[in-house]
């Protein structure tokens, strides 16, 4: 166990170390000169007008949400996918319910339009 | 070689660091100079030719480019989260540059006796006389991948400016719809492997029988969905200029900014290493050459192949892609599956 | 070794766990929950269970805590919260403390008797753990299994009634 995973462990380490002190490095020997208006938002050389913090459109929280829902459809086929040809022709069947099942829903989602970027 | 440390013998360690930095420093020069290549090869397919003062046919220009980002000067925007703002760019490093250890780039080799496997993340078991790798090598990558959105979804809010939230937001929503395609198109591999394991998976295609051939349709799905995943051209979105101007990284400089270019050219390299792993058969070839010559010609190839086809097609619109994703590449994947289960048993 | 490295993540989650509930930021609220996703990965992965780990990576810090972003993002909650539940820290100890009393009970007067079950470490080393996982859900737990999807059927349903105005 350890063995194959004691690597992984450097390399986060490794890749960790590397980030910060480039970004230390950078702005130590960076030159600043900060102002106002530099340090304001950009917005093409205009003025910002409002806040950035605004509501946005709720399609991306159902993109998420469908999403999730079917990453752990994709999580179930992972393992099935490794035994199915042990399982024979049950192991197809039964994962064919499940898709079914879940296709429907998918057909659902499609035909209310939830799937649209008009 | 007597010394031993919980279990493992020294060499084991030494190889893990020499394979640990070799990689490390290997990713880091090809995305060095992926960026040269991609400036030289899409100027020559547009009749320029790209970079040519720094060095020998601007041979120098990514160590150029590298100096040059280290002395800009840092902007944090006033208006920004700070600790948030500062944590996005290292957020999106870390998970594209241990994608790689996983993959297997080559034979094992054999050093004082002790025999070494070419992959981070594995060692040889002397008792089972077997290579050990992980159990669950593909999704450690999936997993990755999905980590990789909090970056850009971070990059965008701390920065507290419009263009930057929309792109982050674009981003993220493109990212997991095609993470979710290229993770269901992957399916019908492990179907004909019947394993995670990544050096089960390589194995399995020795000799030509690359799963390229056998799932061809898999293959293509999953090229594109990876693209499209990790942003780059013609599905880069986020970085629209003539919409976002530079999206979720709009309002980062110097180091900052330079990050997040490491971390997109990083992505591309590991997504051409495990397209090259699960379909082109990794680090088999004819044995005139060594493995590990055959898994980076192979991964250079699809590098280039990514940069062709930025030369080639202009960027989706965003309600295109979206559809692309959910209503032509989902259901294909689906149905790639079901007709891999009805025929290949 | 094992026990040291245990401690050590142990006391990282731990700690990201208490973060996610102090922190004023939302936002940091969330990277804490996903630092603490990522320590409960890697215990599964100390107790050879690495399709576990996976999948607590992939489902939870991958999928859901995108969602929970994105509303933190939406609904722009700067560090007001906090101040609106008082209750909630009362609450909070007395359910903690019950659940320390339960575990100590489980731990001296259940049945623990110390031997182990069919599945050891070597057995997973050998077979694989995904591939034990996947055994005993596509066989015993079959039904179980199948009525994920129809739970999933129903989510995905909600989903959209819950986001869409006109249905």
């Amino acid at each position: 166990m350890l063995g194959a995973y004691l690597p992984i462990i450097f390399l986060v380490v490794i890749a960790a170390v590397f980030g910060f002190a480039s970004l230390c490095f950078s702005s130590l020997i960076g030159q600043k000169k900060p102002s106002e208006v530099k340090l304001a938002p950009y917005e093409c050389g205009c003025e910002p007008v409002g806040s950035a913090r605004e509501r946005f459109s709720v399609k991306f929280y159902i993109i998420a949400m469908l999403f999730i829902l079917f990453d752990i459809e994709a999580v179930f086929l992972y393992p099935w996918a490794i035994i199915y040809k042990k399982l024979g022709m049950f192991g197809v069947m039964e994962m064919a319910v499940f898709i079914v099942i879940l296709f429907v829903g998918y057909i659902y989602v499609w035909k209310k339009g939830a799937l649209e970027w008009e | 070689m007597g010394f031993e440390l919980f279990g493992l013998p020294m060499i084991y360690y030494i190889a893990m660091i020499v394979k640990v930095l070799v990689v490390f420093v290997f990713v880091l020069l090809t995305v060095a100079y992926a960026t040269y290549a991609e400036r030289k090869i899409i100027g020559h397919m547009q009749v320029r030719l790209g970079p040519m003062r720094t060095g020998w046919h601007g041979l120098l220009q990514p160590i150029a480019d590298g100096i040059k980002l280290f002395f800009k000067e840092e902007i944090v925007p006033s208006q920004s989260d700070k600790f948030a703002f500062l944590l996005a760019p290292i957020i999106a490093l870390i998970p594209a540059f241990i994608g790689f250890a996983v993959i297997p780039f080559g034979d094992t080799i054999e050093v004082m006796g002790y025999k070494i496997p070419l992959q981070i993340a594995a060692f040889y078991d002397t008792a089972a006389g077997k290579v050990v790798d992980l159990n669950v090598g593909v999704l450690y990558i999936l997993a990755l991948a999905s980590v990789g959105v909090y970056g850009i979804v971070l990059a965008g809010w701390a920065s507290n400016s419009k263009y930057s939230l929309l792109g982050g937001l674009r981003s993220s929503a493109q990212m997991i719809s095609y993470e979710l395609a290229a993770g269901l198109a992957i399916i019908s591999v492990f179907m004909m492997s019947e394993s995670l394991s990544l050096q089960k998976i390589v194995a399995d295609q020795a000799g030509f029988g690359w799963y390229a051939f056998k799932q061809p349709l898999a293959f293509i799905l999953f090229f594109i969905c990876s693209i499209a995943e990790i942003n780059r051209t013609p599905f880069d979105l986020p970085e629209a200029e003539t919409e976002l101007v530079s999206g979720f990284c709009t309002e980062y400089s110097s180091m900052k900014y330079a990050m997040f270019f490491m971390a997109e050219y990083a992505n591309m390299v590991t997504v051409c290493a495990v397209t090259t792993t699960l379909f082109l058969g990794g680090w088999h070839g004819p044995g005139f050459l060594p493995g590990w010559v055959w898994f980076i010609a192979k991964v250079y190839f699809l590098i280039f192949v990514c940069m062709w086809i930025r030369a080639t097609y202009p960027r989706y619109r965003y309600d295109q892609l979206m559809r692309l994703g959910w209503k032509v590449f989902l259901p294909l994947t689906l149905l790639n599956i079901v007709v891999t289960g009805l025929i290949a048993r | 070794m094992e026990t040291i490295f245990f401690t050590i993540v142990a006391a990282v989650t731990v700690l990201s766990g208490i973060m996610v509930v102090t922190c004023r930021n939302p936002i940091n609220s969330a990277l804490s929950l996903i630092l603490t996703f990522f320590c409960i990965a890697t215990l599964y992965v100390t107790l050879d269970a690495p399709f576990m780990a996976a999948v607590q990576v992939l489902v939870y810090a991958g999928a859901i805590m995108v969602l929970i972003v994105f509303v933190i993002m939406l609904l722009n909650i700067r560090s007001e919260v906090g101040r609106r539940y008082t209750h909630a820290g009362i609450i909070g100890t007395v359910v903690g403390f019950l659940m320390l009393v339960l575990t100590f009970n489980f731990l001296n007067n259940s049945s623990l008797t110390g031997a182990k079950g069919l599945i050891t470490t070597d057995v997973i080393n050998k077979i694989g753990h995904t591939e034990l996982i996947a055994r005993s859900m596509f066989t015993d737990f079959l039904l179980p299994f199948e009525i994920t999807s129809i739970l999933l059927l129903v989510a995905i349903i909600g989903a959209v009634i819950l986001s869409k105005k006109k249905i």
